[in-house]
């Protein structure tokens, strides 16, 4: 019976414990742990996860593991897991603390950290690449994404106004299938 | 027990108030931590950027954690993560419940279809600023080729190939 969320505190710890860099660090990892190794959940509900994590105050770790825990087994699945994700933290920043002045002029930490930031940057490009190829290619979809893209890069309009904006869409798109299906659902 | 509560309230702002994750929280955090509590000086708190590189987790957190601890201990980095993310917990929770429950209605399948495509432009985005300031240099861009490489013909979990890559880091800027 506790066993289910002593496994789900320990998937998220493995998250807490290797997101470096904050922020969509965590998907690789949540993505090879919860939808590839354990088939707790789906690709496009794991999109759907990161969208509302994205779209709700607060760090977008910690968000996709209170969404994910309280999907899978409710508020206790959420509890355990939101305490695996932030015990790494507060372990390593403690010991960090004690000992910064001693750590912080050790070479290879540095150099470590300096090859692990472009692993990162690679980790979240296969991601967005797997996660791409779990949904339909629709010309729809594909110019969601593209606009999506564009407004971040090139526009700077900020991410939750990106999702707002991408909802209505898929809103007012699916009602207009609907129509021009010309059924009642 | 005043001083648990300031702090407490100050990080249940900071969890409240800052949407997006990652370095885009730093500035809030830099008011109310600085300048507004002024618990750290602002050179602390470049060494919380610091810190938060080497450590794992969400910046928040690993902020919320440092600055407890520095202000009130143990006992202080606890109550400080837990303000954090009280409000996450909350939200997060309350439209999960939502949306589990209206997952098939028009409406949510009508929003979702629409959001998920956007989300991978967001994450490709994402995956543009990070590459501009992770990818320094040409040893940097080797590493991140190789990791490409490994997850394209490996399953090497994302773990291995952080600790891979920070050793990657070690020996190509050694030389």
């Amino acid at each position: 019976m506790l066993k289910k969320y002593f496994k789900l505190f320990w998937i998220f710890f493995r998250v807490g414990a290797f997101t470096f860099g904050g922020g969509y660090a965590m998907v690789p990892i949540i993505q090879k742990e919860i939808v590839e190794k354990e088939n707790l959940i789906e690709t496009k509900e794991f999109l759907d996860i990161i969208a509302v994590s994205q779209s709700l105050p607060g760090p977008i770790a910690v968000n996709a593991t209170i969404f994910t825990g309280f999907k899978l087994y409710g508020i206790l699945g959420a509890i355990f897991g939101l305490i695996g994700t932030v015990l790494p933290s507060l372990l390593v920043i403690i010991v960090l603390a004690i000992f910064y002045n001693q750590i912080k002029d050790i070479k290879a930490i540095q150099l470590f950290f300096q090859g692990v930031r472009p692993a990162i940057v690679a980790l979240i490009f296969m991601s967005a690449i797997k996660l791409g190829k779990a949904i339909d290619k629709s010309s729809f979809n594909y110019l969601m994404m593209g606009l999506a893209f564009i407004a971040i890069i090139a526009i700077k309009i900020h991410p939750i106004l990106v999702v707002l904006a991408c909802a209505t869409c898929g809103l007012l798109y699916s009602r207009r299938e609907r129509e021009k299906d010309g059924g009642v659902s | 027990m005043a001083a648990y509560l300031k702090l407490f309230l100050s990080f249940l702002k900071i969890g409240a108030f800052s949407f997006g994750g990652g370095y885009a929280m730093l500035p809030l955090i830099e008011q109310e931590i600085v300048y507004i509590n002024q618990w750290l000086t602002p050179s602390e708190f470049i060494d919380i950027i610091a810190i938060s590189q080497m450590s794992p987790g969400p910046i928040a957190v690993n902020a919320a954690t440092f600055v407890g601890y520095k202000y009130l201990g143990v006992l202080g980095s606890i109550v400080a993560t837990f303000g954090v993310v009280c409000c996450s917990f909350f939200l997060v929770t309350i439209l999960a419940k939502v949306i589990i429950k209206h997952y098939k209605s028009f409406v949510v399948s009508g929003i979702f279809s629409g959001i998920r495509p956007g989300v991978i432009g967001l994450i490709a985005a994402a995956c543009v600023s990070l590459f501009k300031s992770s990818i320094v240099d040409i040893k940097g861009f080797i590493i991140g080729v190789i990791v490409l490489f490994m997850l394209q013909r490996t399953k090497l979990h994302p773990i291995a190939i952080i600790f891979i890559s920070g050793a990657l880091g070690i020996a190509m800027y050694s030389i």
